[in-house]
């Protein structure tokens, strides 16, 4: 009997090895996209203090999937998606990124949120030849052939944000960051901006990620007395940042606040009440206009509940997936070289208007707008570049900016 | 008036230090157990005024549910490994990650909003209502927990076990119950000073990682166990820190008081104040 049994399981281990063989014989180079279903990776922190925004991007990203599944998929194959946590630790970003590559075979992968993880997936990226879609804004000076950027960069957000300060009078601006990479590099941009526009930096203060005590950096804002703060501030941190403001009785309307990290999902976490009045600079609100983004709105009240909200990067992440797709139709294959060339000047009709994916640096054309945060918590657009900026990641285009990077 | 400003931000921040360390002064300094779950019951105070929305109503709400939460690990977990510092610290350890992600999966990943009472917004002279109450609460639950330990006879014996476990217990004192109810009062306090955080902070399940370090800087600064050291450790830290900010920034500020720290107690290991018992230990 036992001998019997312990026979059976080896025949079956035959077996199975074998016909695992065979499927990877018959399918010889077919990335993602052996049996009925093509596999793409989707990799953000579902844990660790980024989870807080990266789970959002996630659920648009799997709404997208959804949609395109429920239209006959890619190609004729059903997307499946392999959702990996990047635990909010940047090894973990490569080593789960290396994992989707060789071991799950995905077609392409999603993800990334800061641009720590972005940094340290990129070499993986590179050497494996494999394709990531990064769909936050970030501090730009980049462009690997092996990553398609669908947030802003910072022609596209942090530029347009110091016209409309410009446009407004504003003279003195205070920078308030983050103690990293993407503010140090955004108030470096900021800082020549100024110098070559007459406008005067009265004050730049950066804080550890995670930092909750912000009376001291209000205090010398009373003391600097600024026409406006530009904040460059990330996740937890702008609740504590604007509760202090608040408390000190700093309001929109002596010192506007415009921040570049603050979406309606955050807006939720600081209250409305808080933060009411302040200025954000993004690409898309959940208000923006246009039947695209009423259908991208209701969709994903229906999957994720109606009290949810969407925001420009969760918008980014769902438009990273919707462009892939549509380039690999058009190549005819999920291979990554072919879904690349075919990429290039790729335009879909997105919820934050058309969307053009630029050739040269594989960024997005996008729309930049200057939005007013509501007592209810939504965001009203108050100004926009009327159309797509074509994406400049070095800054190339602009005389102020040659002495960066 | 900005040095004055200052003063009372330092103040504050003391306040709120202070209030974060008191219930580990009990947990930890009292009895020795290297709690790092203590960030989580903040967050279980944060998120108990979450679903009251209502501050006041949630202070003794949240001491009732942090406290209830602190007495099931003490009884499940905790006694189980008393006397092994190390293992506790790791158990603990343990627990706060499971009740983070716990925190994730009921409330979600981003923060959520607590509506602060009208009379709570705004200020007078540039000082924030917010960090007034703040000040007033730490205060107000300083005073209570020296009453409790000096003028009630379960304090006492709390005091008792703590000194001397052995002479406690042969002189008829139930040391197991003095421990769930220590337990249970600096869980309980620590929920309260969650709720007290949603006045300035962020309220998300990453809550607790923010100021579980700074907590048992200063109890261990203060000394094992003194609510005396504690006071004096978390107000002096809180200033100390304002000021740095202000003439530099805030990375510079937190690496100049650890530097204090460090060699602060290097000079005094055993902290602020000391405790002086007949315990053969």
């Amino acid at each position: 009997m036992s001998r019997g049994l312990r026979g059976s399981l080896v025949a079956v281990g035959l077996v199975a090895a074998l016909t695992t063989t065979g499927c990877v014989g018959s399918a010889p180079s077919e990335a993602g996209a052996s049996g009925d279903t093509i596999k793409v990776g989707v990799l953000h922190s579902l844990s660790g203090t980024m989870a807080i925004s990266e789970v959002t991007v996630r659920d648009a990203e799997l709404l997208a999937i959804e949609e395109i599944n429920a239209k006959g998929g890619v190609l004729g194959k059903k997307l499946e998606p392999v959702v990996e946590d990047g635990a909010s630790d940047w090894p973990t970003f490569a080593e789960k990124a290396q994992k989707l590559i060789s071991q799950d075979k995905v077609a392409t992968v999603f993800g990334g949120w800061t641009s720590a993880s972005r940094k340290a997936m990129l070499p993986v990226f590179e050497r494996n030849k494999a394709l990531l879609w990064y769909p936050v804004q970030y501090e730009g000076l980049e462009s690997s052939p092996y990553i398609f950027y669908t947030g802003a960069t910072t022609n596209q957000q942090i530029v347009p944000g110091l016209d409309y300060l410009k446009e407004q009078g504003k003279k003195s601006v205070f920078l308030v960051g983050s103690d990293y990479v993407f503010p140090r590099t955004a108030n470096k941009i900021i800082k020549a901006y100024a110098a070559a526009n007459g406008m005067e930096i009265v004050g730049e203060e950066y804080t550890p990620l995670g930092h909750t005590e912000y009376s001291t950096v209000v205090n010398k804002l009373q003391q600097a007395k600024p026409d406006a703060v530009f904040n460059t501030l990330n996740g937890d941190s702008n609740v504590a940042f604007f509760k202090s403001l608040r408390g000190a009785g700093i309001t929109a309307e002596t010192m506007p606040t415009v921040s570049v990290s603050v979406a309606e999902e955050e807006v939720a976490g600081i209250g409305p009440d808080n933060i009411a009045g302040h200025l954000v600079a993004w690409n898309y609100y959940q208000t923006t206009t246009g039947a695209t983004n009423d259908a991208f709105v209701a969709a994903f009240k229906a999957t994720y509940g109606a009290n949810k909200v969407t925001s420009d990067p969760m918008e980014a992440g769902y438009n990273a997936v919707k462009l892939w797709a549509a380039a690999a139709e058009k190549a005819g294959t999920v291979e990554v070289e072919p879904v690349k060339a075919a990429a290039k000047g790729i335009a879909l009709d997105l919820p934050e208007g058309t969307v053009t994916i630029d050739g040269e640096n594989q960024h997005v054309f996008k729309t930049a707008r200057i939005g007013l945060v509501q007592p209810d918590g939504q965001i009203k657009e108050v100004w926009s570049s009327g159309a797509p900026i074509k994406p400049d990641p070095y800054l190339k285009g602009y005389d102020w900016a040659a002495g960066l990077s | 008036m900005a040095v004055l400003n200052q003063l009372f931000i330092g103040a504050s921040m003391g306040a709120v230090l202070l209030l974060i360390a008191l219930g580990l002064t009990f947990t930890f300094g009292q009895m020795g157990v290297i709690n790092m779950a203590h960030g989580e019951f903040l967050l279980v105070g944060a998120y108990t005024a979450y679903l009251l929305q209502n501050v006041v109503l949630a202070l003794p709400v949240a001491f009732a549910v942090a406290g209830a939460l602190g007495l099931v690990l003490e009884r499940l977990l905790i006694r189980r490994f008393y006397g092994r510092p190390l293992d506790t610290l790791l158990l603990t350890f343990g627990v706060s990650l499971i009740l983070q992600q716990l925190a994730r999966d009921i409330f979600g990943a981003p923060n959520v909003g607590v509506t602060a009472p009208a009379w709570l917004t705004g200020g007078i002279g540039g000082f924030p209502y917010s960090r007034i109450f703040i000040l007033v609460l730490a205060l107000a639950c300083v005073a209570a927990i020296s009453l409790y330990l000096t003028r009630m006879k379960q304090g006492r014996r709390m005091r008792a076990v703590m000194q001397n476990r052995q002479l406690a217990a042969v002189s008829g004192v139930a040391t197991e119950r003095v421990d769930q109810l220590t337990f249970l009062i600096g869980s309980g306090l620590a929920g309260v000073a969650g709720v007290a955080l949603t006045l300035i902070g962020p309220v998300g399940p990453s809550l607790g990682t923010y100021y579980i370090v700074d907590a048992f800087l200063i109890v261990v600064a203060g000394g094992l166990g003194q609510l005396r050291g504690a006071v004096i450790a978390a107000f002096v830290l809180g200033v100390l820190n304002s000021f740095v900010e202000f003439w530099t920034d805030a990375s510079l500020a937190k690496v100049v008081v650890f530097a204090v720290i460090v060699a602060f107690l290097q000079l005094r290991p055993q902290g602020l104040f000391v405790l002086r018992s007949r315990a053969l230990t």
